[in-house]
């Protein structure tokens, strides 16, 4: 299984794509994966569960921030190419 | 730390990230040097040598400071201070860890000691060393099968670093959500998972000299003393937590999760090995 460095950034892209659109109400919530029924965890703590959510609920921050365009523009570019 | 040779790295280090400036710097030197007479009575070539060599050195400055935004030179100068000693004794452990001691990573107030003065402290050196040699033995082997050209070579060399970076993100990933608060830096990471291609050139020297028997036979001796190494080696890192920020008890997660981390880390390794080195050795 010859890999590039190429297709790593293309999985990349993707798995980070994957994440991001992961919707808030209409599905994480149903899961009981929403970010609002994780309150309750302070002190030292946190649980796995938690750390995933809030990894989520940060990739999907930072997605609608500035790499909202600059993802979408390098897509379009690799996956036609 | 005390870095007792930075006069020759800082100067390697620096070279190598703008080495089209510092050859700006000594070409006119030694354009000075013989001509200084003419220099000296031509104030045109005398003010434009000083003009080029404030600009030489405005970007040098410029290089260095935005290589220090994104990686801390001074962290991966800690890497590389390594010796003979050093090495010989850390290629030994790696192949045959199971006479090894102490496994403990010796601080001095507070830092971490340097790899010249303590074995257990991870090093770069020896990782990008064995990665181009790898690279160098693949290009070999495959050309003792005649399935060599110079594309297969990048690719051997790009597959190898693809696995590397997927093993450290998997790694980080895996330390950050079970809040693990160990002080295994990114660098720590890539030096540990690039230990492995020590094995993996002594399997694949095995497997050309000795035919596809020596192969196993060092396959299997590599993966066992590698798992051993990770295993001791992380164990001291991760399992046992000195945090000051707990309430005194034992370690802030569950200590079977950290376990996991540690088997399934050793455990990857004989399968990359076997993966990256099968294809060479047939």
């Amino acid at each position: 299984m010859a890999f590039t460095l190429y297709s790593l950034i293309q999985a990349a892209i993707l798995c980070i794509n994957a994440v991001a659109v992961l919707h808030e109400e209409r599905f994480l919530s149903k899961i009981g994966w929403g970010v609002d029924q994780s309150v309750g965890g302070f002190g030292d703590e946190p649980g796995i569960k938690v750390q995933l959510m809030n990894l989520i609920r940060s990739v999907r921050t930072v997605m609608r921030g500035a790499c909202f365009f600059l993802l979408r523009i390098f897509s379009h570019l690799t996956v036609s190419g | 730390f005390d870095d007792t040779s930075s006069a020759a790295p800082g100067m390697n280090s620096q070279g190598f990230y703008t080495p089209a400036y510092n050859m700006a710097g000594p070409s006119n030197d030694m354009q000075g040097g013989p001509g200084v007479n003419n220099l000296f009575a031509d104030p045109m070539a005398s003010a434009a040598m000083m003009y080029g060599s404030s600009l030489a050195n405005q970007g040098k400055d410029m290089v260095n400071k935005e290589i220090n935004r994104f990686m801390s030179v001074n962290k991966l100068k800690y890497f590389f201070a390594v010796d003979t000693r050093y090495v010989l004794k850390k290629l030994m452990i790696l192949m045959f860890p199971y006479t090894h001691q102490d496994w403990e990573v010796r601080y001095h107030r507070d830092t971490p000691l340097t790899p010249r003065q303590d074995v257990n402290a991870p090093d770069l050196y020896i990782p990008t060393m064995a990665f181009i040699t790898y690279i160098l033995l693949a290009g070999m082997a495959l050309g003792i099968q005649k399935r060599f050209s110079p594309e297969v070579l990048g690719l051997c060399a790009s597959t190898a670093l693809v696995w590397i970076i997927i093993e450290v993100l998997v790694m980080l990933l895996s330390l950050y959500l079970l809040t693990v608060h160990s002080d295994l830096s990114t660098f720590d990471l890539i030096a540990y998972s690039g230990y492995k291609y020590v094995g993996m050139i002594f399997t694949v020297l095995c497997g050309l000299m000795f035919g596809s028997d020596g192969y196993y036979v060092a396959l299997a001796w590599s993966s066992c003393a590698l798992m051993f190494f990770i295993v001791r080696s992380l164990k001291m890192k991760i399992l046992p937590s000195i945090s000051s920020d707990s309430m005194g008890m034992g370690s802030n997660s569950k200590p079977q999760l950290r376990l996991y981390i540690t088997v399934a880390t050793a455990v990857f390794q004989p399968i990359i090995i076997y993966w990256l080195t099968s294809h060479l050795v047939r």
